[in-house]
């Protein structure tokens, strides 16, 4: 399964969860009383086209009768009883508060194609059949469909609608040094950023996971912080984190994996393991590296995005 | 495996969320369905091996653990030892939208149990040639 058809059908799950009975039931229901005759109940059945009603009494559910009970009653030549003494009692029903999973459950359980709903109170309030709750799912299915493709619209065609000769956009972050709570948050916008613009899970995810490093390595490193600087064009990504901190003395020492000037205290949280730099060469299609000690680093990265079809290959062949 | 299992494995909680915040996805987390796990107190290590759609098992519990799932691309962490999250953990969880579970088991029982029960690892590194011991 890909994540899209996850995300798809997880989606549905919620949906069936979400959607409550009164959402999706009929509320004019035809109903008998226990007084009605099955002859005039006969006459229902033929000018409504349905095959069953409930029987009330003021506004609380008695019965069902159903065109089985009027065959019955047919054959037994007792089209001149009443409802009252036709009808199924001790009905199974549903509540307008339950979800739509429940009578989907209920259903398969007890094998009737239609329940009454009742309110809390007992009141009957609807009925409910299998093709209601299907309408009622295609109906948001279809709502949920168009706000997602106007939210996509929104975000993704900025280059279309934009027209430039070259049509960028520029996000600036700065980054407090030593601040290690707060670091991450610049990363995590950036790759927001990324996924509303429309760039696919796995490019959003290495964009996501290099700013991250290098957002890290400001915080750590640095007691001024910095600035992370990304320019969005629809075709690639281009990342500068620059700092005035201490600047690296031996650029090939930095990048051997397990090298590391990381603090001790910055260790026992998990990072300065001196792997940094290396992930950020492996999520990167291009990384530059540039530091003078006592002046300050320049990190540069590139991520080319892939045009929409290829999104799926670049997944499998990613991490 | 999915989140139900894991917890049913791990004999387990999911934290609430800190009071007055609602989690900012709808997501059915039950159902969350995790394509493999990995465990490491090591952040470093799991930006650099960690699987998308993958279960974190550690024994951090700063902010820094979420920030690193979110941009790993885990869908949910465990906090193994009996170890719960602080306040401020917990509401960047909610902000991100991962759930947070806690088991009483050590790391190597928890890991144990869940492979057992058919959540398997991320499978061997295949970034770089790492010098021996440096993979997961």
């Amino acid at each position: 399964m890909t994540d899209h058809t996850a995300v798809e059908v997880s989606k549905l799950q919620e949906l069936v969860y979400e959607l409550k009975i009164e959402d999706v039931m009929k509320r004019e229901v035809i109903s008998v009383t226990p007084q009605t005759s099955m002859r005039e109940f006969k006459e229902l059945l033929r000018l409504k086209r349905i095959s069953g009603a409930p029987v009330v009494e003021g506004d609380m559910l008695m019965g069902i009768i159903s065109l089985e009970d009027l065959i019955k009653a047919l054959e037994d030549g007792q089209m001149d009883n009443l409802v009252g003494s036709k009808m199924t009692t001790g009905v199974e029903t549903l509540y307008s508060d339950d979800s739509a999973v429940q009578a989907v459950n209920r259903m398969a359980r007890f094998g009737y194609g239609r329940f009454p709903v009742i309110d809390r109170s007992g009141k009957l309030v609807g009925i409910l059949t299998r093709g209601d709750i299907l309408r009622g799912l295609l109906r948001r299915l279809e709502v949920n469909y168009r706000e997602e493709e106007i939210q996509r619209y929104r975000a993704s065609h900025i280059f279309q609608d934009i027209v430039s000769d070259r049509t960028s956009l520029i996000l600036r972050y700065q980054v407090q040094g030593k601040d290690f709570r707060q670091g991450g948050a610049a990363s995590s916008k950036i790759k927001r950023a990324i996924e509303r613009l429309g760039g696919g899970p796995p490019i959003a995810r290495r964009v996501g996971v290099a700013a991250y490093e290098a957002e890290m390595n400001l915080v750590i490193h640095t007691d001024q912080g910095g600035e992370i600087k990304v320019e969005i064009q629809p075709d690639r990504v281009y990342i500068l984190a620059e700092d005035h901190g201490p600047g690296i003395p031996d650029i090939e020492q930095a990048l051997q994996p397990g090298y590391s000037t990381a603090p001790e205290w910055i260790r026992e949280m998990g990072f300065g393991a001196g792997m940094g730099l290396l992930n950020i060469k492996h999520c990167t299609d291009g990384m530059k590296l540039d530091s003078k000690p006592g002046v300050g680093t320049r990190l540069e990265m590139w991520f080319h995005i892939p045009p929409p079809e290829s999104v799926q290959k670049q997944k499998e062949d990613l991490l | 495996m999915n989140l139900k299992t894991v917890l049913e494995v791990l004999e387990g909680e999911i934290f609430p969320l800190p009071s007055g915040l609602s989690p900012t996805t709808g997501r059915d987390f039950d159902n969350l369905e995790f394509s493999c796990g990995g465990a490491a107190d090591l952040m470093s290590d799991v930006l650099a091996f960690a699987r998308p759609d993958s279960l974190l098992l550690t024994g951090l519990t700063h902010p820094q653990v979420v920030r690193t799932a979110e941009m790993a691309g885990i869908l949910a962490l465990v906090f193994v030892r009996g170890k719960r999250p602080p306040p401020e953990t917990a509401a960047l969880a909610a902000e991100v939208g991962i759930p947070l579970l806690g088991t009483r088991y050590k790391m190597y029982e928890a890991c144990g149990r869940l492979y057992a029960a058919g959540l398997l690892g991320t499978g061997f590194p295949d970034l770089y040639s790492l010098p021996v011991g440096m993979g997961k």
